[in-house]
């Protein structure tokens, strides 16, 4: 019995392939196999000697099986590993192309700027890119001969013969969309006005077209104070830089008294500019407590109400904020420079986890 | 607005730095913009004095010079012939930069002999054109500073020019007596008396003064006098100093008055020859139109009638307010002056400027509003300076019409004033600062001054109170919460959706563009727009003449940029307002996708691929589903024509309420656009989507079901125009409880089917919910399947 375990445990350990352990396995163990023979003599045996011979072959067979189906799983391993070497690919190809599209830096300032308002209970207010003159200036305390009208270069809409109302203009400000949003819902208010703007005026720093957010609280008891604390918390949130050093400057705007321009504290270092740190200031904005008859217009009674405004470009903000050198190139939608200025899908701004990456 | 400190000190007296001085200004609303401060070029120049000046051994212009400085006796080489011993001089010592010369000096050898500096000439300082000799001072003592020396001894040479912004509401401001009225209402210093007593004329002024009636609201009143015998010509150092420190060229003396005065005191003033007034008479009128005179600045002026003129009995002499006529002018020649000072009205002035496109100092100053009640003083002021210097004899003034009343008073509430500003600002030290500012306390009532034609209600009291107290000294103050705890959404759901359709997009591959609103008519017209109502009055330019109808005309101008850039494959969209009309409100929202090329880059999986429409379509639904558009919507035809007519569909939710179309462009319209086709495209309106029905978050339950899902396929032919859609409605309809999905996975045209035919395979996916389903079920419902799309494609099923 040694002889064939010998035997066949040899033969199995050097099997080449799965057909030579077939031919094994069919003469060892199978049914006609060389274990079956031996079993079937054991009813010739004594019971004495099945006693020992029965385990005994029973184990032999068992053993074989084992040592086939060890063998068998060897040699898959082996071809496996075989079929392995030979599937390999150059993974330094590319993988599948996948495009990712981007974000406008306009887009993606407007949501960084609504979502720190809104932290402080502004709601975002919009309103027509066409408007009346009044919306547009009259409204806002600039009469028709205000150097200011002449000053803001104003688009104004063609006229049909015979319509003898004042041209419509391209809003010069988001304002009309303060005074529309008072003639709605009344005060007390706080909303923001983003959105685009225009202006007759093409050159280095100046497209006829741009974005603006205006802001304005009105309540029974805000103060310029109030204001100055807005703005410097929204400086800190929007350049995420804590202790930001703003200026206010006395200045004159016909829809607020008393008006202030705010400057952010800045720096140049070799050419470039640097917000948050320094001694120089970079002039970011207008502001500054609406003026009675801008409340007036908007329905709402100056006895009783007051409140502040301010406005920004957001454009301009964006060019600080991330370094954009160049206004035009905004509205170029040059693929090289949306990619690079571009914001992806999922930057979605939101104050818990930061506005920027 | 410009200044040097000197003037400003002239009407100030101050111990301030200039830095405070500009400082402050900026803080009062007076922004500095710039500060020439000649000195700080200076500041390295020192005194010395030559103790001895041989000649160089080499050469016969040249000496070599033994000089005192304050780092001891220092040998310098010097050409001018005035170097010699004895003197006081300015010296640069090795590593000044010398500004008239454009060089640092250093240590050299000058023919064989070392020198240890250089001695400058006025030139070198650019302190004027003098270069023959080098400057020698009659005072001052080795080591001092030049400068100041200078400023001891000679101001007006590093006298720092201040130049500031004016907001269009401080005409004030525009008059250096104005800008130290401020800074001394600030408590920066104290203002000087500057008055004068009259000149009593002589003899009556031999040039009479009319204002014709319907005239005197345009020029309420005209002072004139003659000055008889005056001595024109250049004028005094200090006044050319002033003038051209500012940037103003001197002319002559009797011209430099009034632009000295017309800065001094914000008081324009105009000077005729009295010889060539005709008529000795002038007469303010307006223009009938189409009068002409040539100006003082050469060029030939045409009126428009209502323009105020000032004629003689030769016709215009001159443009009221504006700029005077060059006939009647003055000249070097001039013995004979008559001096106006005139008030303009504001808005007359600007238009009239306006108009003729003339930008004077004068216009600048009357189209903001000067003081009407200084006018007689403005003439007395003049009268005096120009016979102090060139002498002559003052005839009476003569006076048309009469100085508007500027009258009024508005009530200051200190208590809101510090409520506004949120500053607590003394009752007293509010009525001190608009006592400061010109204004006169009656009780709580403030008394507006003549020169603050800004100040018109109780909001620009606060104003000037406010900004004397300093807004930069504000401090902050939390504006309180709306309602306590955690903040509340504040987006609408449409401004939501914009957000979502943007970041879909961005998802999908496409890069956000943000085109101008207005493009060229003929692009708007290709788009159903370029008519008279969306067309603007006064373009930049003919590219941007018409408001855009729609988005996709300029992503098309877009995407043709990029391809000329070398970029085949381009995805863009923009979110925005288009315009269907000319009226506020006449703009819709859309949201447009551009799709030109390939899906991406050639590459070596071959998965690039044109961009076909079903790449849209897809982009197109993803982006609805964003917004929360229903799932289930109808696919029509029939789009405008800037659509392929074959490749376009309207997502509709029936057949008026169209959400979207995608497609392919037109190819007519790629051609005007001059774009490289076939393009891609869905255009979407948001607020077309109806607004959910919302109930709370919670969603409706979800029953799943664990008995096996059977999945059957089928091929039918059916004419080639037999929408899927239909195909699959039907198949659907077979049995709605039983059937949850019904997919067309292959779509085969022609061939062995013959012309005008295709077959399209669906997949039906069967969900039982009560019972496994059986072979027979299984028939049943195909047998049903079939019967449904037969009937409703007229097909067949395929063999």
């Amino acid at each position: 019995m040694d002889d064939l375990k010998q035997k066949y445990l040899g033969q199995i350990a050097d099997a080449a392939d799965e057909a030579a352990l077939e031919d094994i396995r069919l003469a060892a163990v199978g049914k006609k196999g060389e274990v079956a023979l031996k079993m079937r003599e054991l009813g010739k045996m004594t019971p004495e000697e099945r006693q020992v011979a029965g385990p005994a072959l029973n184990a032999l067979k068992d053993e074989i099986n084992s040592a086939l189906a060890a063998k068998k799983a060897g040699l898959a391993d082996a071809a496996l590993d075989e079929r392995l070497r030979a599937e390999w690919l150059d993974v330094t190809l590319p993988g599948r192309n996948r495009s990712a599209g981007t974000l406008h830096p306009v887009s993606q300032v407007t949501e960084e700027l609504t979502a720190i308002f809104a932290e402080i209970g502004f709601s975002v207010a919009e309103g027509p890119r066409i408007d009346t003159d009044w919306y547009n200036f009259d409204a806002l305390n600039i009469p028709g001969h205000h150097p200011a009208r002449a000053e803001m270069d104003t688009f104004y809409m063609h006229r049909a013969e015979g319509d003898n109302r004042p041209p419509h203009v391209l809003r010069t400000h988001t304002s009309p969309v303060q005074i529309r949003t008072m003639e709605k819902e009344g005060a007390p208010l706080r909303i923001i006005c983003p959105g685009g703007v225009y202006r007759a005026d093409y050159d280095q720093t100046h497209t006829p077209m741009f974005h603006q957010v205006e802001g304005l609280a009105i309540d029974k008891d805000i103060s310029m104070a109030n204001l100055k604390w807005v703005l410097e918390e929204f400086f800190a949130a929007f350049f995420e830089i804590d202790g930001i050093k703003t200026r206010f400057r006395a200045s004159h705007f016909p829809f607020t008294e008393p008006s202030a321009e705010v400057d952010i504290q800045c720096s140049w270092v070799d050419g470039q500019l640097r917000i948050g740190e320094g001694d120089g200031w970079l002039e970011v904005l207008g502001s500054g407590m609406v003026h009675p008859k801008v409340l007036q217009a908007g329905g709402i009674d100056p006895a009783e109400w007051q409140g502040f405004a301010f406005g920004m470009g957001i454009d301009r903000i964006a060019m600080l904020k991330y370094g954009v050198p160049d206004l035009r190139a905004f509205f170029d939608s040059d693929l090289r420079w949306l990619r690079h200025y571009g914001f992806a899908a999922l930057d979605q701004p939101n104050l818990h986890g930061g506005l920027s990456r | 607005m410009k200044f040097t400190l000197s003037w400003l000190k002239s009407h100030l007296e101050t111990t301030a730095t200039l830095d405070d001085i500009t400082e402050t200004l900026t803080d009062l609303g007076l922004e500095v913009e710039g500060v020439e401060d000649r000195a700080t070029r200076l500041a390295a120049f020192t005194l010395g004095y030559v103790k001895s000046a041989e000649k160089h051994p080499d050469a016969d212009r040249l000496r070599v010079c033994q000089v005192e400085t304050d780092e001891g006796t220092q040998q310098i080489i010097c050409g001018a012939p005035n170097a010699r011993e004895g003197i006081t001089v300015v010296i640069a010592k090795p590593g000044v930069y010398v500004p008239g010369i454009d060089t640092t000096i250093g240590v050299g050898k000058i023919r064989g002999i070392e020198s240890f500096g250089m001695m400058a000439s006025e030139r070198e300082l650019e302190l004027s054109d003098e270069h023959d000799g080098i400057i020698e001072l009659p005072s001052g003592k080795v080591g001092d500073r030049f400068i100041d020396w200078l400023a001891e001894n000679d101001p007006s040479k590093v006298d720092p020019v201040i130049e500031i912004a004016i907001t269009p509401n401080r005409p004030d401001a525009l008059g250096v007596r104005g800008i130290a009225c401020d800074l001394a209402a600030r408590g920066l210093g104290k203002l000087i008396d500057r008055d004068t007593d009259p000149v009593p004329g002589t003899y009556p002024c031999p040039v009479s003064v009319s204002i014709d009636d319907d005239t005197l609201e345009q020029c309420p009143v005209f002072y004139g006098r003659v000055i008889r015998g005056v001595k024109n010509g250049p004028s005094p150092a200090w006044l050319q100093d002033a003038l051209r420190a500012i940037g103003l060229r001197p002319i002559s003396f009797l011209v430099d008055v009034t632009n000295f005065f017309t800065y001094d005191r914000n008081r324009p003033l105009h000077v005729f020859d009295a010889d060539k007034i005709a008529g000795n008479a002038l007469r303010v009128h307006r223009a009938k139109g189409g009068e002409t005179l040539m100006g003082l600045d050469e060029k030939a002026y045409t009126f428009d009638e209502g323009m105020t003129l000032i004629s003689d009995a030769n016709g215009v002499e001159s443009i009221g307010g504006v700029m005077g006529g060059l006939p009647s002018g003055c000249t070097e020649e001039t013995v004979n002056v008559f001096i106006e000072a005139a008030y303009f009205d504001p808005i007359r002035t600007a238009y009239t400027g306006r108009a003729l496109k003339i930008n004077s100092d004068a216009r600048y100053r009357f189209e903001r509003g000067i003081d009407p009640a200084w006018t007689p003083h403005g003439i007395e002021h003049a009268t005096r300076m120009i016979m102090d210097h060139a002498g002559g004899e003052a005839s009476e003034v003569v006076v048309a019409g009469a100085i508007p009343d500027t009258a009024r008073a508005y009530k200051l509430d200190t208590d809101r004033v510090q409520s506004l500003v949120g500053m607590t600002i003394p009752a007293d030290t509010q009525r001190e600062t608009l006592t400061a500012l010109g204004f006169t306390m009656e009780g709580d009532m403030a008394h507006v001054p003549s020169w603050r034609p800004d100040v018109q209600g109780e909001a620009d009291l606060v104003e000037e109170v406010a900004r004397i107290a300093s807004l930069t000294k504000l401090e902050g103050r939390p504006l309180p919460r709306l309602t306590d705890g955690v903040p509340r959404p504040i987006l609408s759901p449409k401004q939501r959706r914009e957000t979502a359709a943007r970041r879909a997009c961005a998802a999908l591959g496409y890069h956000e563009c943000v085109t101008y609103s207005f493009i060229d008519q003929a692009a708007a017209s290709l788009f159903g727009g370029g008519d008279d109502a969306t067309m603007l009055e006064n373009p930049i330019s003919s590219d941007m003449s018409h408001m855009r109808p729609a988005l996709l005309p300029g992503l098309l101008q877009a995407a043709a940029r990029n391809q000329a850039r070398g970029f085949a494959d381009v995805m863009l969209f923009e979110v925005g307002p288009a315009f269907v009309g000319g009226e506020p409100g006449e703009q819709q929202n859309m949201v447009t996708g551009l799709m030109v090329g390939r899906t991406g880059p050639k590459d070596v999986h071959g998965t690039s691929r044109a961009a076909d429409v079903y790449d849209v379509k897809a982009d197109a639904e993803a982006v609805l589903a964003a917004m929360g558009a229903p799932a289930k919507v109808q696919i029509l035809r029939g789009a405008d024509d800037s659509w392929h007519p074959g490749r376009h569909g309207k997502i509709c939710l029936g057949p008026k309420k169209v959400l979207g179309i995608f497609g392919e462009v037109h190819p007519k319209i790629l051609k005007a656009l001059d774009v490289k086709g076939p393009a891609m495209a869905f255009t979407l309106w948001p607020d077309e989507i109806p607004m959910p029905r919302k109930s709370g978050a919670t969603r409706p339950a979800l029953t799943l079901s664990d008995l096996q899902a059977v999945e059957r396929d089928f091929a039918f032919v059916v004419d080639a125009d037999v929408d899927a859609l239909t195909l699959v409605n039907a198949a659907q309809g077979a049995d709605k409880a039983l059937i949850t999905d019904v997919r067309v996975f292959d779509e085969f045209i022609g061939g062995s089917l013959g012309e005008g035919k295709k077959s399209l395979a669906i997949t039906v996916r069967l969900q039982p919910t009560e019972a496994t389903l059986k072979d027979k079920d299984i028939e049943a419902v195909a047998a049903k399947v079939v019967e449904k799309v037969t009937k409703a494609t007229g097909g067949t099923l395929r063999g």
